[in-house]
């Protein structure tokens, strides 16, 4: 990555090698060393010290810097038969606190990604109601609010790995997540609008694109946390999450949160859609499968260092930074270890906690340049706390694609090459 | 119109829940008037589904495989097909009224959807006679081989759930711990350093 920035770059002037030295950290060493003559960059006057910038309105829809522009969502094309049902990954390992940036959050469409003309958008309230009801967005904006932090995990977030080490990034491994601030009606308010008969018992969502997604939940986690959302991180939802409007599942798998959400039924049983029978159940090594498998159990992982982010300022103080979450609640503790697994501390959580939310932990040490086996141990409030991968096979054999919360090993090596491994 | 305290939104019409409201139910709840054979449903396959899941159902190039697989499911590598794995032919309908063929969802009438359906079940040895006409009246009958084998959610009876005891801090093996795996011998990360000499 660092040498294409180099070599990409069209005029090789003193500015913009330096500008790819700042931006990729490779040259930082030397040009931030104080040198007989001092340091060109503090003992000069620099372009941007002497000139004007870019006015107010040059950009009116504000976007990252130009040395961030590695920091993007990446996909791994041989994951799937065609990009619109595919996946792609939030760069986790650039990204620092607890909310994710509207065009980082990871993608997962089934059939493209719907463009929706906010004036054509319906939402449908049908099935075991008093009324069925339809909603325009207009009509949806004048339901009560409410503001949550919630991550959302594709049920098939390191479900890559159940067989062994195979991506490595933290943004392949773990980055089917993201965690953002939704602004929505709880689903409760727009079920009671409609009234729900006393036999109701499930509800099933439905999206206006192409694939036209359907899962069943269960009345009682509708009328507990859902949010028919519009809103994340304060501005309207992108198109590939649902624009403009969406369903949010706090703490359960990413698939649920129907995206394009254009209908509610309200139902006695379940419906055994696709993607709660064929897809979104997990198979057991005795040939059963699981379905149903809502929550997203308590997680972590290192994201620095971690293969795509190397260390590369040598031994001396290191932040090991990562992120820990449980579709069951607050997380209470994230311990780190160093070594594999035989030796463990407690790392700091900073930031707000909030349940079914990401959080931020940080372990700070003096790194003496030997190898590191780093792992991340999350714990939830309820007591649980997070398998390692052998445990979970132990459990369920190789073959569940979903519901990976296994224990990540980094490989930290003396050169700060990171590798994603295994170990014993 | 009657609802809820807010008085927000309007009555949806019959027709408009008609439109929208396609789901079926495994006990056959939802699903329209109408019919379909095995021998329909193979000209329309062809001309509507071969081209990706191939003329019987084995799937081209990465394209979901629909039929084959059957007790493959404790193998290392299991195939999940309809036949092998899917619960409910319920599924199959409402799935392919709702989103094939991938890229022009919506084009086939209830009918056609009869007889793919059908074909399926013939693709998947489910159904022998290429006479056999698959209707509303006769949908509930047919069960798939797998349906009994789904559980629900037990994973709170697995031991790291019900073992709540305060994990290990310190000397947790018994040995230096050695690595077992490296991703770097598959080496199929997108942009890794030996990405090209991989393929």
């Amino acid at each position: 990555m660092s040498d294409k920035t180099v070599s990409q770059s069209p005029n090789l002037s003193r500015r913009a090698l330096l500008k790819a030295g700042l931006a990729t950290g490779v040259a930082a060493g030397a040009v931030g060393a104080a040198r007989a003559d001092g340091d060109p960059l503090i003992t000069e006057i620099q372009d941007w010290n002497r000139y004007l910038g870019e006015g107010v309105q040059s950009r009116p829809y504000g976007t990252p810097s130009e040395f961030e522009s590695h920091v993007v969502r990446r996909d791994v094309e041989w994951l799937t038969a065609s990009t619109e049902s595919s996946v792609n990954f939030t760069p986790l390992h650039e990204l620092d606190g607890i909310i994710t940036p509207n065009g980082l959050c990871f993608e997962r469409h089934h059939g493209g990604i719907a463009e929706i003309n906010p004036a054509d958008h319906r939402l449908m309230i049908n099935g075991l109601v008093d009324t069925p009801l339809v909603f325009t967005m207009e009509d949806l904006k004048r339901f009560p609010r409410e503001n949550r932090v919630y991550f959302l995990e594709c049920a098939a977030n390191s479900g890559m790995e159940w067989r062994g080490s195979q991506l490595n990034g933290c943004q392949y491994t773990h980055g089917m997540i993201h965690s953002v601030m939704y602004t929505g009606v709880p689903l409760k308010l727009i079920l009671e609008e409609a009234g729900i008969k006393t036999n109701a018992k499930w509800v099933m969502p439905e999206g206006a694109d192409a694939s036209a997604m359907t899962r069943s939940i269960p009345m009682e986690k509708a009328l507990d946390d859902c949010l028919v959302a519009f809103k994340m991180n304060g501005e309207a939802l992108r198109p590939e999450q649902g624009y403009p409007l969406r369903l949010v599942v706090p703490g359960w798998e990413g698939n649920m949160w129907i995206k394009w959400l254009r209908r509610i039924e309200v139902g006695d049983e379940p419906w055994h859609q696709r993607e709660e029978t064929s897809k979104y159940t997990d198979l057991l090594e005795s040939g059963k499968a699981r379905r149903f498998t809502w929550v997203m159990d308590a997680k972590s992982v290192v994201t620095n260092p971690s293969p795509q982010a190397p260390v590369t300022h040598g031994k001396g103080p290191l932040v090991i930074s990562g992120v820990a979450w449980s579709g069951n609640g607050r997380i209470t503790r994230v311990d780190v270890s160093i070594d594999g697994g035989r030796n463990w501390k407690t790392a700091r959580l900073d930031g707000p906690s909030l349940p079914k939310a990401m959080h931020r932990f940080y372990l700070d040490i003096d790194w003496d340049g030997s190898d590191l086996l780093l792992q991340s141990r999350a714990m939830d409030e309820n007591g649980y706390f997070q398998p390692t991968k052998n445990e979970l096979r132990a459990a369920r054999g190789e073959n569940s694609i979903y519901h990976n919360n296994g224990i990540q090993t980094w490989h930290v090596k003396a050169d700060g090459t990171v590798e994603n491994v295994e170990v014993s | 119109r009657e609802g809820g305290a807010l008085g927000l939104g309007r009555v949806a019409t019959e027709d408009e829940v008609a439109a929208w409201d396609i789901d079926i139910r495994p006990d056959g709840e939802g699903l329209p008037a109408g019919s379909g054979t095995v021998a329909d449903g193979e000209g329309l396959y062809s001309d509507n589904c071969a081209v990706c899941h191939g003329d019987f159902g084995e799937g081209v190039g990465r394209w979901p495989v629909l039929a084959g697989g059957q007790d493959t499911l404790t193998e290392e590598r299991p195939e999940k097909t309809i036949g092998s794995y899917w619960p409910y032919l319920s599924t199959v309908y409402d799935y392919v009224r709702r989103a094939m063929p991938y890229g022009n969802a919506r084009s086939m009438s209830d009918d056609d959807i009869y007889a793919i359906t059908a074909y399926l079940l013939y693709l998947n040895d489910i159904v022998e006679d290429e006479d056999f006409e698959l209707s509303n009246e006769n949908f509930a009958e047919i069960h798939l081989p797998n349906e009994d084998n789904f559980i629900a959610d037990d994973r709170s009876e697995e031991t790291h759930y019900t073992d709540k005891n305060e994990p290990c801090m310190s000397n947790c093996k018994d040995s230096p711990v050695e690595i077992t795996m490296r991703s770097r011998i598959l080496d199929v990360t997108p942009g890794s350093v030996d990405d090209d000499n991989a393929a």
